[in-house]
């Protein structure tokens, strides 16, 4: 989990991304725990609400679930939930930034779909 | 504890006016941060809810009870002051003894572990100890203490960076751990703005705000690029702390993250970003 406490974006979106993006990456499996809300909050030192808003998040979309007394788990579908979700904001992310920032260099279509071809996409 | 009131908290010394009328509802269970410039009366403040003065009108209640000589109740809040309060010769571990006669529920595993953890040593005489280890010697009674209400006056001062690391850590465990009420009064903004969730700021004896942590950060956002063009953006909007250099300007708008315009502000080229905590309370207490 990695955090950026003097980044642009609020913390507890952070902490719901970055479980995410662990859960992608399978450092957390399905119906595997994550950490718990004293665990995030010490270790970042933030406040435990922040923490428990951004782990709330995921459990509010069904990412994540509780089993009273154990801890927060990763639920079962819970990566391919996120990889629809992901690929949804793909487009706003990084397409609409991407032709931003080529426009104020003065980057033509032509030359972003070389530099497509030349990035070997799978 | 349910809950912290302080009602018309009036204060003079002398002629002078510490405290203004201040009235505040501190809901328990949160970590507050009390902010203010020097003088700006938050020691006045701690120091009437704990009732280590008179307050010239007005009064504190917790669950309802008056605090001036409740000893009952003041039993119940550990204020970890400035000053140290024991006698130089005595010993780390014998202070430990007295603070457990005062707080029945001072946890005296806890405190050596901390002490231990911290690299205290509970066999120094308190007068021995260096300005980072009287910090840390005070830090650790407070968190032992086990006191539903926990005020820190500035404490860390004096400590390096490791030590300040350990001992933020070692708070949030400690609230984690039970439910209690923590206010830290400090001049690091910067260093404890993620651990606080809601800010007491207090200016010239009277508190100016009380807000979460999270809303003030939401209600303002920083703007910066050419100095005409960020002017032609502010014109018609609330803003504050501007600086300067050269044709660069950067300013912060009081106004609602979610109500910027991206529109304008691109079509504009300036850059805009999220408000620091400390830059808003030196926007907000600057005269």
């Amino acid at each position: 989990m990695k955090l950026d406490l003097n980044g642009e974006k609020a913390i507890y979106l952070q902490i719901a991304s970055s479980i995410e993006d662990d859960i992608l990456k399978n450092i957390f499996e399905e119906e595997q725990q994550v950490m718990s809300t004293t665990e995030i909050s010490v270790n970042f030192k933030i406040n435990p609400a922040t923490a428990a808003k951004g782990i709330n998040l995921l459990v509010n979309e069904g990412i994540l679930y509780k089993k009273r007394g154990v801890g927060m788990f990763v639920a079962q579908g819970a990566k391919n939930k996120i990889l629809i979700k992901r690929k949804e904001e793909f487009y706003h992310t990084y397409i609409i930034s991407l032709i931003e920032e080529a426009n104020k260099l003065g980057i033509s279509k032509e030359e972003i779909m070389n530099m497509i071809e030349r990035s070997k996409v799978k | 504890m349910k809950s912290i009131k302080i009602e018309n908290l009036t204060k003079y010394y002398g002629n002078t006016q510490a405290l203004n009328d201040v009235s505040l509802d501190i809901e328990t269970g949160k970590i507050y941060g009390l902010l203010g410039r020097n003088g700006a009366g938050k020691t006045t403040l701690i120091n009437l809810v704990t009732d280590k003065i008179f307050p010239t009108s007005g009064k504190v209640l917790i669950d309802g009870e008056d605090v001036s000589g409740n000893d009952k109740v003041l039993g119940r809040i550990y204020y970890m002051m400035e000053k140290n309060l024991f006698p130089d010769y005595m010993k780390v571990k014998e202070s430990f003894k007295w603070t457990h006669e005062f707080y029945p529920g001072f946890d005296m595993e806890y405190a050596h572990v901390l002490s231990k953890k911290f690299g205290l040593s509970i066999d120094k005489k308190i007068k021995s100890l260096s300005t980072g280890y009287c910090t840390i010697f005070k830090a650790v009674t407070a968190l032992a203490s086990n006191a539903p209400l926990m005020i820190f006056d500035e404490p860390v001062l004096g400590l390096d960076a490791n030590h300040r690391d350990l001992f933020y850590k070692e708070l949030l465990a400690n609230y984690t751990k039970e439910a209690k009420t923590m206010i830290l009064s400090t001049h690091l903004i910067e260093e404890v703005a993620d651990v606080l969730e809601e800010a007491i700021i207090i200016k010239d004896g009277r508190i100016i705000l009380k807000k979460s942590v999270e809303d003030l950060l939401e209600g303002a956002y920083t703007v910066s690029g050419e100095i005409t063009k960020v002017d032609e953006y502010v014109s018609s909007r609330k803003y504050t702390g501007a600086e300067i250099m050269g044709k660069f300007k950067s300013v912060t708008v009081l106004e609602e993250v979610k109500k910027r315009d991206m529109a304008s502000i691109n079509e504009l080229g300036l850059d805009t970003g999220k408000v620091e905590l400390q830059k808003l309370f030196i926007a907000l207490t600057n005269v």
